[in-house]
C-alpha cells in the first residue's frame, strides 16, 4: 500500500502539471480539493481519466468520486481494492 | 491635420525565447525550447501563479505577453477599462493536434480533459483575464496574418464607443513549436507617445 501511495503522488505531480511541489510534499491524508492541494473541477476529470487509464478503474457515479477523491489515503485504498490493471 | 486621441502607450513581443519591451530585451531563455523558455520565465519574473503550468502553449504565450504588458498598469481590481483585443493564424491547431493524438486509437482513447478545454483559441483571452481580473470586452479573430486594418478598426471601435478606456491588442501564434508573441496597448493620447495609426502599428511590428 505504501509503494502504490507514493505512485499516486508521483502521477498526480506529472498529471496535473504541479510544478514545485514533490511527493514528500504530499501527505497522505492532505485533502485534494480545497484547501489542501487546490485542485478544481479539470483535475477532477484528470483524476477519473488516471484511474481508468492507468488502473482499469471505470468511475461513473460523481457521488462516488467525491469519497474516493478525498485524499491519496482514499485513493490508494479505492485502487487496491478495485484495481483491474 | 487629423487629431489622434489614442496612442501606442507601449508593446512587447515574445519570440525565439527572448522577451522585449519597447524594443528592449527584457528577458532571454535558453534557445530551441518554448516550455522550458516560458518556465524560465516564470521563475525569473518570481510570478506566484500556479495555474499557468497547467495551461496549454498558447495560453502561456498570451500570458507572458500580457504579463509584460501589464505588470506596470495601475488598474482597479476587477476591472472593465482595459479590453483584450487578440488574433492569430492557427487558432488552437497546436492544442486540437494534442487533443487528437488522444482519440486516435480505439484501444487507448484516453481524451485529457485539461488538454481539451484548451481546444478554443479565445481560452487565452480568459486566462488572461481571470489573472487581471478583467471583467471586459474581448475578442479573438482568426485571419491568416496580423491584419492591421481589422485591429485597429476594432480597437478604435471599442474605445470611441466607451466599451473601454484601453485596448491590449495582441497577435499570439503558436504552431508545434514556432510561436511570436506581437502585442501593444493602446491608450489616451499622452503628449510624445506614438500615436495610434496604421502606420505606426506597421512600424513597431516590422521592427
Amino acid at each position: 500500500m505504501e509503494d502504490l501511495k507514493i505512485e499516486l503522488k508521483g502521477k498526480i505531480i506529472e498529471v496535473l502539471n504541479l510544478e514545485d511541489i514533490t511527493i514528500e510534499d504530499i501527505q497522505d491524508n492532505d485533502p485534494l480539493f480545497g484547501d489542501g492541494l487546490g485542485l478544481d473541477s479539470i483535475d477532477a476529470l484528470e483524476l477519473i481519466v488516471l484511474m481508468d487509464k492507468d488502473y482499469g478503474i471505470k468511475l461513473s457515479d460523481p457521488k462516488e468520486g467525491r469519497s474516493i477523491f478525498q485524499s491519496v489515503e482514499t485513493m490508494a485504498t479505492y485502487i487496491a481494492a478495485n484495481r483491474t490493471k | 491635420m487629423e487629431q489622434h486621441k489614442y496612442s501606442i502607450s507601449k508593446w512587447c513581443t515574445v519570440s525565439d525565447e527572448t522577451v522585449s519591451r519597447l524594443d528592449q530585451v527584457v528577458f532571454e531563455g535558453e534557445k530551441g525550447d518554448f516550455a522550458a523558455f516560458a518556465k524560465a520565465y516564470y521563475k525569473a519574473n518570481e510570478i506566484d501563479y500556479p495555474k499557468f503550468f497547467k495551461m496549454d502553449a498558447l495560453s502561456k504565450l498570451a500570458f507572458i505577453g500580457s504579463e509584460c504588458l501589464l505588470m506596470d498598469e495601475e488598474f482597479e481590481k476587477p476591472s472593465s477599462d482595459i479590453a483584450l483585443l487578440f488574433s492569430n493564424a492557427s487558432s488552437s491547431l497546436d492544442t486540437d493536434l494534442k487533443h487528437c493524438e488522444s482519440i486516435v486509437e480505439k484501444e487507448s482513447f484516453y481524451p485529457s480533459p485539461a488538454v481539451f478545454v484548451y481546444t478554443l483559441a479565445n481560452i487565452c483571452l480568459a486566462e488572461v483575464s481571470i489573472k487581471h481580473k478583467l471583467q471586459s470586452e474581448n475578442t479573438f479573430f482568426v485571419s491568416p496574418r496580423f491584419d492591421i486594418d481589422l485591429m485597429y478598426a476594432q480597437a478604435s471601435y471599442i474605445l470611441e464607443t466607451n466599451r473601454a478606456k484601453q485596448v491590449l491588442c495582441a497577435w499570439v501564434e503558436y504552431l508545434e513549436g514556432t510561436y511570436q508573441f506581437f502585442g501593444y496597448m493602446v491608450s489616451p493620447y499622452k503628449q510624445g507617445e506614438v500615436e495610434h495609426t496604421r502606420e505606426n502599428i506597421k512600424n513597431i511590428y516590422k521592427r
